[in-house]
């Protein structure tokens, strides 16, 4: 049978199916008329790597349709926001891309920051983007390991875990948690690293990057790793613009869009790095570009690090920055400014803004409204992944079920970005 | 004070900012493809140009400008629903964010209509990326797309029967007393 045939035929089962079912839950259709058969991956499936269901129609080994369904993990995050003071937003943003906590975090505190008119002073802004640059590399190094196991080598996975652990012990140094972080303040940081982050940092810069080499030379040229993801769900980059895509996906297809150059924020616009981009959008061209961004996110570290300024690490913000804890114990206005902080006494300006940053997987947008209370009258997280994963059946389509594990893994779809 | 020198004041600085001087030539251009009476509330918040607009013309100002040479409007960043309950006859409404890639301009439009007819044209034919945003714009708010191939709830259960992040529905339950705080009036 011609594969055009089949899918005219797909189609044509989909509408009967779609008149039939009356808002049933979804199509279970194995009709062996035409040899096709519908499998249903997800949602809570190994390979998928978080909890999101296709339910594919198959010819044998090809793919002819997919439908997925999303919102296994939908916490209401836009709702609960409108409920909360700004600092207790803070958390549920570390719950969005979990792989890269301190970006959300950061961005949700530049966002407030424009809203109240709060300039961050050098020094903290050099830290958030060491600590963004950090969680870049943990999100990448994640993505582009799990691509690994996905085609069959496990020990790309293993050997650079044990770097995401060191990362998130420099986290745990500078924040106290690993994983969910909440790091940073409305204002800056909540504390200035310590000699032992530093250490820590230092160390890793000058280990990581052998490891990185060796993690590099397993996969970038190995034959058996290159034929299985070498024109792999290639995607145009005029398609890829249509579909909203953004970050490391975008710029595989071609588009040198990345949101720390365009509207640099945080100070980048100090920092030298390039901006890799791909040629045809496929797999290969994901993890390539990838593991180029963790070169260039060591290099914005390391200047970082060497230019780290002197000075504060916080604003001179009163109002929103909460005072150091053996303050409180001692000086009236800082146990005031603590109590109202914290009981959420304190209203936000009128405004409205949209601000962005370069999340691990793409722009990053939070849109605030505030209408003068202590909590925002609406907040919308513009998610990237949320807004790419819905290309993925078309990506997938035509490809076999092996493939379609390895694109969406590539495409790195964060279950708690997707559904937030 | 003369009423011509205050208007005359602020003018001076307008012209050396970048971004008003770049807001100021995306107004013309929008002023110019679609007509000055198109659009209402032009504001700059944070330096974000924001203009009103209304649903009959929002799918060909969208359309107009994706097509359009000068500025490239290519890229929909985002869109996103929001409830005013007190605005009587325009409690609903839809925010677009558009972004030009080419020369880094951003554009915020927005259109209100009532919850009682919620109907919008989609976007879903000018942009793919709109049928999520779309869908979850109707999960959320209810706001009906016409045009849209599958407008269906997207991230909340299928049988949920209201659309959750209208106002009228509270995050706890109003009627709760054990959660009243009465030092601090919530």
């Amino acid at each position: 049978m011609a594969v055009n045939d089949t899918l005219e035929g797909t189609h044509k089962i989909h509408e009967e199916a779609a008149a039939q079912r009356h808002g049933q839950l979804m199509p279970l259709l194995n009709d062996f008329s035409q040899e096709l058969t519908t499998l249903n991956l997800g949602p809570t499936h190994p390979a998928t790597h978080g909890i999101f269901q296709n339910i594919l129609q198959m010819d044998g080994e090809r793919i002819v349709s997919g439908v997925p369904t999303i919102g296994y993990i939908h916490r209401a995050f836009e709702k609960i926001a409108e409920r909360r003071p700004f600092y207790q937003i803070t958390p549920l943003t570390d719950r969005m891309n979990y792989c890269s906590s301190p970006i959300n975090n950061m961005g949700w505190h530049m966002t407030v920051e424009k809203l109240l008119g709060v300039t961050v002073p050098k020094r903290a802004q050099y830290m958030r983007v060491i600590m963004m640059e950090l969680a870049r590399i943990a999100d990448h190094l994640i993505c582009n390991s799990i691509l690994g196991v996905d085609t069959g080598a496990f020990t790309g996975f293993l050997y650079v875990f044990q770097e995401r652990e060191k990362i998130y012990e420099i986290y745990e140094e500078v924040c106290g948690s690993r994983l969910t972080t909440n790091m940073g303040r409305v204002g800056g940081m909540e504390r200035d690293f310590s000699p032992v982050a530093l250490q820590k940092l230092r160390d890793w810069l000058k280990t990581f990057p052998a490891v990185m080499k060796e993690f590099e030379s397993m996969f970038n040229r190995n034959r058996i790793f290159m034929d299985r993801v070498v024109n792999v769900g290639p995607i145009s980059a005029e398609k890829a613009l249509n579909y909203g895509f953004t970050g490391p996906n975008l710029r595989a297809a071609g588009v040198d869009y990345d949101v720390r150059a365009m509207n640099p924020y945080s100070s980048y616009e100090d920092f030298e790095f390039d901006i890799p981009v791909g040629t045809n959008g496929d797999t290969y061209d994901r993890f390539i570009v990838r593991n180029e961004e963790i070169w260039q996110s060591l290099r914005i570290i390391k200047q970082a690090l060497e230019n780290l300024p002197e000075g504060p690490y916080h604003a001179d913000a009163p109002h929103y920055y909460l005072p150091a804890k053996q303050e409180v114990y001692k000086n009236m206005e800082a146990l005031i400014y603590h109590f109202k902080i914290i009981m959420g006494e304190i209203d936000a300006p009128v405004g409205e803004v949209y601000h962005s940053v370069e999340g691990g997987n793409g722009e990053l947008g939070f849109y605030l409204i505030s209408d003068g209370g202590r909590t925002p009258y609406r907040l919308h997280f513009r998610r990237p992944c949320f807004i790419y994963y819905q290309a993925y059946p078309e990506m997938a389509v035509g490809t076999t079920l092996s493939d379609a594990i390895v694109i969406l893994s590539s495409m790195n779809v964060i279950a708690g970005e997707l559904d937030a | 004070m003369n009423p011509q020198e205050s208007a005359a004041a602020p003018e001076a600085p307008v012209a050396e900012d970048p971004i008003k001087v770049q807001n100021a030539r995306v107004l013309a251009l929008l002023h110019k493809l679609f007509g000055e009476a198109t659009f209402t509330d032009v504001e700059e918040p944070h330096g974000l140009l924001t203009v009103t607009t209304t649903r009959e013309r929002i799918h060909d100002i969208i359309a107009g400008l994706q097509q359009d040479q000068e500025i490239k409007f290519h890229f929909l960043t985002t869109m996103c629903g929001i409830n005013y309950p007190e605005n009587e006859g325009q409690e609903l409404g839809m925010i677009y964010h558009l972004h030009s890639l080419t020369q880094n301009i951003r554009l915020r439009i927005k259109i209100f209509f009532s919850i009682t007819d919620p109907v919008v044209p989609t976007l879903t034919d000018l942009y793919a990326t709109a049928n999520w945003m779309e869908r979850e714009a109707y999960d959320f708010f209810g706001v009906i797309f016409t045009g849209h191939p599958n407008l269906i709830r997207i991230l909340n259960v299928e049988d949920m029967d209201y659309h959750p992040m209208r106002r009228e529905y509270p995050l706890e339950d109003g009627t709760r007393e054990d959660k009243t705080d009465l030092f601090f009036g919530r």
